[in-house]
């Protein structure tokens, strides 16, 4: 049974800039009605997130926050990089430290994205590569 | 004699120039040409501009070039080509482009530049990867430093690795020798 997993990168004025399904959500004969229920529920349970997410930071000063937020059987985890740009992930496991690596990964990517000149900070990210390195990372650390 | 080349520009390189940080200078490129994206709101008049500033450039490093390389004259267009890429580009951007597709009559060439430091980070819009030539600077740098010894030339790119292209090539075309200072070939 392998786990579902949905990351959603936030920017500074709670607007999300990416967002991905990780892991394989619903058979493929499931209708498509259910899915999009799924995905509308993860976004309202990461919004829900973001004023505990708010208070967390405080009280402490590591970037990775753990399990912040419980909904039924999902566990909200957060990082927050050093200029608040949240990262939440919405996993049915528990977390452990291929989560945390997972998030310290993401991390360096969205940096290099932010390099770019391009790029606009708090704007959503397109770039194809980064989704494939960020998909890529799921499978070696999550899933 | 290509060896010579390659010996004096690692020498240059290590000894004769002070260098700066890589991310300023990538960072401070890219937000000029992204605000010439803003100001211009069409590349093609991006691409002008860039290949401009690099003649302005051009016209002052060759100076610098000569001073710093004590390189005398070149005799021909090949030669010229191989002094800007093994000494050139190494002195300055710490990078040799490859030197190849002579023509016949050994007056238009093409620079493979196997790394380019400007290209660090940096993704092209889907709307600019057809139209921007992002280091167009560098037609404009060799334009202007060419021009001030006599050649004139002409610096276009054909491809380039943020357009999803195999490689960075800028194809040059060699026109003539300017007027005032003309070589005598049969001395």
């Amino acid at each position: 049974m392998s786990h579902v997993y949905y990351f959603v990168i936030v920017g500074t004025d709670d607007t999300p800039l990416y967002e991905s399904e990780l892991g394989l959500q619903f058979k493929d004969t499931a209708p498509s009605a259910k899915k999009e229920e799924a995905r509308y529920l993860n976004q309202f349970v990461a919004h829900a997130a973001l004023d505990i997410i708010d208070e967390a930071v405080c009280t402490t000063n590591d970037l990775y926050l753990r399990t912040v937020d419980k909904y039924n059987e999902l566990n909200v985890s957060c990082y927050v990089t050093p200029s608040n740009i949240r990262f939440i992930l919405l996993h049915d496991n528990k977390a452990d430290d291929s989560i945390r690596q997972f998030f310290v990964e993401c991390h360096e990517l969205y940096i290099k994205i932010l390099c770019n000149p391009f790029y606009m900070i708090n704007t959503p990210i397109t770039s194809a590569p980064f989704d494939i390195r960020v998909k890529s990372l799921a499978r070696r650390h999550l899933l | 004699m290509a060896r010579q080349y390659k010996a004096l520009g690692e020498d240059i390189w290590k000894n004769r120039v002070e260098t700066i940080n890589a991310e300023l200078f990538i960072f401070t490129y890219g937000s000029l040409v992204v605000q010439l994206v803003k100001d211009y709101e069409d590349y093609d008049q991006v691409n002008t501009q860039l290949e401009k500033m690099g003649y302005s450039i051009g016209v002052r490093l060759i100076e610098d070039f000569l001073a710093r390389s004590g390189w005398g004259r070149c005799t021909d267009f090949k030669e010229t080509m191989e002094v800007i890429s093994k000494i050139g580009f190494k002195m300055f951007l710490n990078i040799t482009p490859t030197i190849t597709n002579w023509s016949s009559d050994n007056r238009t060439c093409s620079l493979i530049l196997d790394e380019n430091p400007l290209n660090d980070f940096v993704e092209l819009p889907a709307d600019a990867q057809s139209k921007l030539w992002y280091s167009n600077v560098f037609c404009g740098v060799l334009r202007g430093a060419l021009e001030m010894v006599q050649m004139q030339i002409e610096a276009t790119f054909v491809s380039d690795v943020l357009r999803g292209d195999d490689a960075s090539e800028i194809r040059l075309q060699f026109v003539r020798f300017l007027q005032e200072e003309m070589p005598n070939a049969d001395e």
